[in-house]
Order: C-alpha cells, then sequence, then structure tokens
C-alpha cells in the first residue's frame, strides 16, 4: 500500500530529526561494550582462581554480553521515547490527523524504530564480542564454534526485543515518566530478584527478559534446569512483546487522542 | 464542506458537545463562536476523528475523516500551536507530516516562506515564541494546499501584525473558493473576519447564521429616555403612537424613533427629561447576552454578587415590552427562535 511506505518514511524524518535518538543508542553502545571488556579483563585475571566447576561451565561469548543488563536500560529509554515523544507534546494530534489510520500509523512507527534498534544493535552485538573476546585472551571463543554466531546475533535480537516491548508499552501508557518508573525497575531489579531467588526462579524464568537472555548463551549454566532451549526463551519474550503490542494498538484504535 | 450530524460527545458525566448539526460551507470564512469551555475544541478535535463521538457524525466532502486518502490534502488544521516536538526544526517538522501524506519537500519551503518562517527553518521549534509556533502551525495547516482549513483560535498569542496578517489570510483562502472554519472567543475579531457565523454555548448550538444577518438584527441602535415623571412620559409617547421599551433602572428605551422628535414630543406636553441619549449595542454584547445563560466560567470581581464581567452593563434584550407587540423591527427574533 502507498500510504504504508509514505508514512515509513515519515517516520524515518520523525526518528533522525530528534537528539533522543542519539544519545540513547549511543549510550547503549558504549554501556554495553565498555562494561563488556571491563567484566571480560577481570574474569581473564581471576579464571586461575575460580573453582573447577565454573571454570566448566565458562561461557565467554555470555561474558562478552555482560553489559548487556545495564545496556538494556538505555534501550529501554530509546523505546519509551520514540512513543512518549509524541504524547508528551501533543504531537499524537498532529500525526494523527496527518495519518488517521492508527493501525498503520503505529504499525510504521514500530517498525523504523524497530531496524534501526536491530541495526544498531547488531553492531553493538558483534563489537561486544569482538571487544570482549579480545580482552579475554587464552580464554576467548570464536565466531566459528558452534552456538556462537547465534549468540551473538541473539545478541541484536534481544535488544531489539527489549525495545519493542518498550515501545508497546509506552504505547499502552503514554507518559514516559509512568512507563520508565515501571520498565526500569522492572528490568534491573524485579526480574532479577524474581530470577535468583530459587522459591521465584520457575516463575521469574518466564520474564521476558529473563526468557529472552538465553539467546545468548552457549554454555549452560551448572545445575541449569530451564526447560526451554535459546529459540525458545526468545519465542516467549516474543510473545510478551506481541501481546503488549497488541493491547497498546487496541487502547491507541480506541482512546481519544 | 463539512457536515455535522446530531454530534455529541461526553467525557464521562460531562456534555461537552450536545447534539450539533450545521454545515461549514466553502467559499466563505465561517466563525465558530462560544464562550470558554462550549466544546469549540472538541468539536474540531471530532472533524479531525482525533476524538470519537459518543453520538452523531461528521462528514467531509461526504466521507469519514479516517477514509481521506493523505488527510492533509483535504483538510489543514491547526489546532494547538503547541501540538509539536519541540526538538525537532521546523522543517523537519513539516517534512515528517509531507512525507507521511505524499507531498513533495518543495512544498515546506514554500509554506514556511509563506508564514515568514524561512530564516528559523532549521531552528528547533523549542526555542519558538507563541507567534512563531502558532505561525508553524498555520504552515503546517496549509502544507497540502487543503480545501478545507480549520483553525482554533488563530489570534492567540499574535502581535496586532499577526491577527492583520491571519485575518488576510483567512479572507484570501476563502476567496479562492475553499471551506474556512475558525473558531473564537471574540465577536468584534469575527465581524471583521467571518462572513457565517456559528456560536454554541455548553455544547449546544445558539445561533447559525449570516454575519450580515446577524449585524442587522443586532446592531440596534435606540434612544435611552429618562423621567421623573415615568408614568406621564409613558403616556404622552403612547399617545402620540411611539413604543417604549422598560430598561434596567427606570429608563425607557424606544426603537426607530429620532432623538429629537422624542425631544420636542416631551417638551409639548412639559415632562421633565433627565436624559435623552441615542445608544448603539455593541455585537460584543449581542453575543454576549447570546451565550450568557451558557456561560460556564464567569468571572467575579472581588466577591461581589451577582453578574461578573463576563456579562454586559445592560442587557440588550429589552426586559420587556410595555406597550405589548412586538418590537418593531423584530430585533433578535432571529437567533431567539434558533435557541429553543
Ligand atoms: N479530554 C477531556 N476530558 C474531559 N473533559 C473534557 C476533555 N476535553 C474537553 N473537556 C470538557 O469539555 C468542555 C468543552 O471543552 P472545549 O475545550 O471543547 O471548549 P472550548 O469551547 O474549546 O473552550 P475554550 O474557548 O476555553 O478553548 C469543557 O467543559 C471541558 O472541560
Ligand atoms: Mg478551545
Amino acid at each position: 500500500m502507498a500510504v504504508v511506505g509514505q508514512v515509513l518514511r515519515a517516520e524515518w524524518v520523525k526518528i533522525r530529526s530528534v537528539r533522543s535518538t542519539v544519545w540513547t543508542l549511543g549510550t547503549a553502545v558504549v554501556v554495553t561494550v565498555v562494561l563488556g571488556v571491563v567484566i571480560c579483563t577481570l574474569t581473564r585475571k581471576d579464571f586461575d582462581g575460580m573453582p573447577e566447576e565454573r571454570r566448566l561451565a565458562f561461557d565467554p561469548t555470555n561474558m562478552s554480553f555482560a553489559g548487556m543488563g545495564l545496556g538494556q536500560l538505555a534501550m529501554i529509554v530509546f523505546g519509551v521515547l520514540v512513543v512518549s515523544n509524541e504524547y508528551g507534546t501533543g504531537m499524537i494530534r498532529t500525526s494523527l490527523a496527518a495519518v488517521p489510520q492508527r493501525g498503520v500509523f503505529l504499525f510504521c512507527k514500530m517498525l523504523v524504530a524497530t531496524s534501526l534498534v536491530f541495526a544498531v544493535g547488531l553492531a553493538t552485538s558483534f563489537a561486544a564480542f569482538f571487544a570482549g573476546q579480545a580482552a579475554l585472551g587464552g580464554h576467548r571463543a570464536h565466531l566459528g564454534d558452534p552456538g556462537v554466531l547465534r549468540a551473538v546475533v541473539g545478541g541484536a535480537l534481544y535488544m531489539t526485543m527489549i525495545a519493542l516491548f518498550s515501545m508497546a508499552v509506552a504505547t499502552m501508557l503514554r507518559s514516559p515518566m509512568l512507563s520508565l518508573g515501571i520498565l526500569m525497575p522492572f528490568f534491573f531489579l524485579i526480574s532479577n530478584i524474581l530470577g535468583n531467588v530459587s522459591a521465584t526462579r520457575r516463575i521469574g524464568r518466564y520474564l521476558p527478559d529473563q526468557a529472552g537472555s538465553k539467546i545468548m548463551q552457549v554454555v549452560a549454566p551448572v545445575n541449569d534446569e530451564t526447560p526451554y532451549g535459546p529459540w525458545g526463551g526468545f519465542g516467549i519474550m516474543a510473545v510478551w512483546t506481541v501481546a503488549a503490542l497488541l493491547v497498546g494498538y487496541l487502547l491507541l484504535d480506541k482512546r481519544d487522542a | 464542506m463539512i457536515e455535522l450530524m446530531g454530534l455529541t460527545k461526553h467525557y464521562g458525566d460531562k456534555v461537552a458537545v450536545d447534539g450539533l448539526t450545521f454545515t461549514v460551507r466553502p467559499g466563505i470564512v465561517t466563525g465558530f463562536l462560544g464562550p470558554n469551555g462550549a466544546g469549540k475544541s472538541t468539536t474540531m478535535r471530532m472533524v479531525l476523528g482525533l476524538d470519537n463521538p459518543t453520538a452523531g457524525a461528521v462528514r467531509i466532502y461526504g466521507r469519514h475523516y479516517r477514509q481521506l486518502k493523505d488527510p492533509l490534502r483535504y483538510v489543514g488544521a491547526l489546532l494547538d500551536a503547541k501540538a509539536m516536538h519541540g526538538g525537532r526544526s521546523a522543517a523537519n517538522h513539516l517534512l515528517c507530516l509531507a512525507r507521511s501524506n505524499g507531498i513533495p519537500r518543495t512544498r515546506v519551503d514554500e509554506v514556511l516562506h509563506l508564514v515568514g518562517l524561512t530564516s528559523v527553518a532549521r531552528k528547533r521549534s523549542k526555542g519558538f515564541s507563541l507567534g512563531m509556533g502558532q505561525r508553524l502551525g498555520i504552515a503546517a495547516a496549509l502544507l497540502g494546499d487543503p480545501r478545507i482549513l480549520m483553525f482554533d483560535e488563530p489570534v492567540n498569542g499574535l502581535d496586532p501584525e499577526g491577527i492583520h496578517w491571519i485575518r488576510h489570510l483567512m479572507k484570501n483562502l476563502a476567496a479562492q473558493g475553499r471551506t474556512v472554519f475558525v473558531s473564537s472567543h471574540l465577536m468584534s475579531e469575527m465581524a471583521l473576519t467571518a462572513e457565517h457565523l456559528v456560536v454554541i454555548g455548553q455544547g449546544r448550538l445558539l445561533a447559525d447564521t449570516s454575519m450580515a444577518e446577524f449585524i442587522r438584527q443586532n446592531s440596534r441602535s435606540y434612544v435611552r429616555l429618562r423621567s421623573p415623571d415615568r408614568e406621564r412620559l409613558l403616556d404622552v409617547l403612547h399617545r402620540a403612537g411611539v413604543r417604549a421599551v422598560a430598561g434596567r433602572g427606570g429608563v425607557l428605551e424606544v426603537d426607530g424613533v429620532p432623538a429629537e422628535r422624542l425631544g420636542e414630543l416631551a417638551a409639548a406636553q412639559q415632562v421633565v427629561l433627565h436624559e435623552l441619549s441615542p445608544q448603539q449595542a455593541s455585537l460584543e454584547e449581542a453575543f454576549m447576552q447570546l451565550t450568557a445563560g451558557a456561560v460556564e466560567y464567569h468571572a467575579h470581581n472581588g466577591g461581589r454578587p451577582g453578574p461578573g464581567r463576563g456579562m454586559p452593563p445592560r442587557p440588550v434584550v429589552p426586559e420587556r415590552a410595555l406597550s405589548g407587540g412586538a418590537p418593531p423591527g423584530g430585533w433578535g427574533a432571529g437567533w431567539q427562535r434558533k435557541r429553543s
């Protein structure tokens, strides 16, 4: 449909013409790569002192993504701002007057932002991998090793899905403060707590980030009893995201702008 | 052409727009008047499909807004000068709107030039003054060269030169055969620009009339008379076949008879007059009177009871004709009928 092409171009103009795009995505790249390198460097120094079982389960690929936990917060900010920039400013009324088919509007906005995040995510993921492996020295993994390429591309997919989930939540909630106030503590604290306390781990591992991050693992941790594989986990994350998008779309379509 | 058919909007218990039915026609400027909270902005949002009507419908050249392909080419609207992202430059703001409706990029520079913002095209709109923001909003409305233009209080925040400019812009757009629908609180402003008037109060239609007709009916001139011997004066006037109407505070008002003649009549019968003065009721007073019952947010002067500044100093509609019968010329009859 011709209209979709026009709206995609419009959304691209929007996204490239605000500063928040550059600084949020830039922060995500820098934090993820730098923190990954720092942790890989420290790990190499500690490696010989580690207990046997941890050395056996050592996952150099996943180690280079250690910065992702913090870097994803910048991705969340990006996702939230892409949507709530419209609401915070009243731009949404101008936008919906120009594109009254709200489904088309939402789809195009998400597609443009998601494509951009995926491109940035791929660059980040490969940069984090190569820099991290270099820092690990002799304990490094190679891109050709089984499962490694999947984990590296998976890093980009994970970042993309986190951003998309954030966009969906912001579409539901509209307010940037409310969206960030829920997403940030959720992904940074609550999900971690639920996933690390044994009593709640069974539930915790079905949360979007916990399930999705499985795709970045090459070697399973000790005593791993996760009932899904890397793609299964990513699928769980995708289901969460699709559900959030659906609710966001239904709300956008029904309510007054 | 915009057609509203029984358009109604409830926000919870609040009825913002109540069964509006009228048509905005091409080729003229139609003024949309009403006091604060009357429902003007809500009506305009519904025209653009932004708010969903509780009942009724809006048709633009027979179609619902959401059915329009490239709607900016049909309808250009300025609803709120702040409806843009402050971090985006003026040119980029217009470019994203142009892209979404397949409007060529060159048109962006054209409209920027038209509203006089070429020199700040690359500046972020956050730093714009109220008037510059308003101009950018107007540029966005003109972008698609639409047949219908809708402006919500466009003179807000404009300096006298800006007001003059927009007045001419609206008239020119209408002269080109476009439909121009513009809201305002100011009757005097509309008297200068609009050819047709739609007045609402508390969401309901109060008047739908041509400006000329409204002026003819409402710019009433009359003579005010005050006498210590009011009964005798009435008697004298009555015998001379002059119809007097009681105004506030014991004054009498007479339509259609020159002050000279009234003075001579009183002198002939030796009635003492304390006042004999020709009066002209302003359109603003007529508008306030029309909407007085529908003003939601009255201002109050220092807690003094009674009507505040939102009310005319004196009722334009005479309190009651003493001599019976309809007043000559049927003043106000037109719109009064529409109120019920
Ligand atoms: N989103 C909303 N939620 C609840 N009430 C609303 C909403 N929008 C408008 N209203 C109410 O509807 C009524 C009409 O508001 P509207 O803004 O349309 O009036 P208006 O004629 O544009 O007034 P003004 O001249 O002050 O701009 C007001 O009482 C307002 O409080
Ligand atoms: Mg308004």
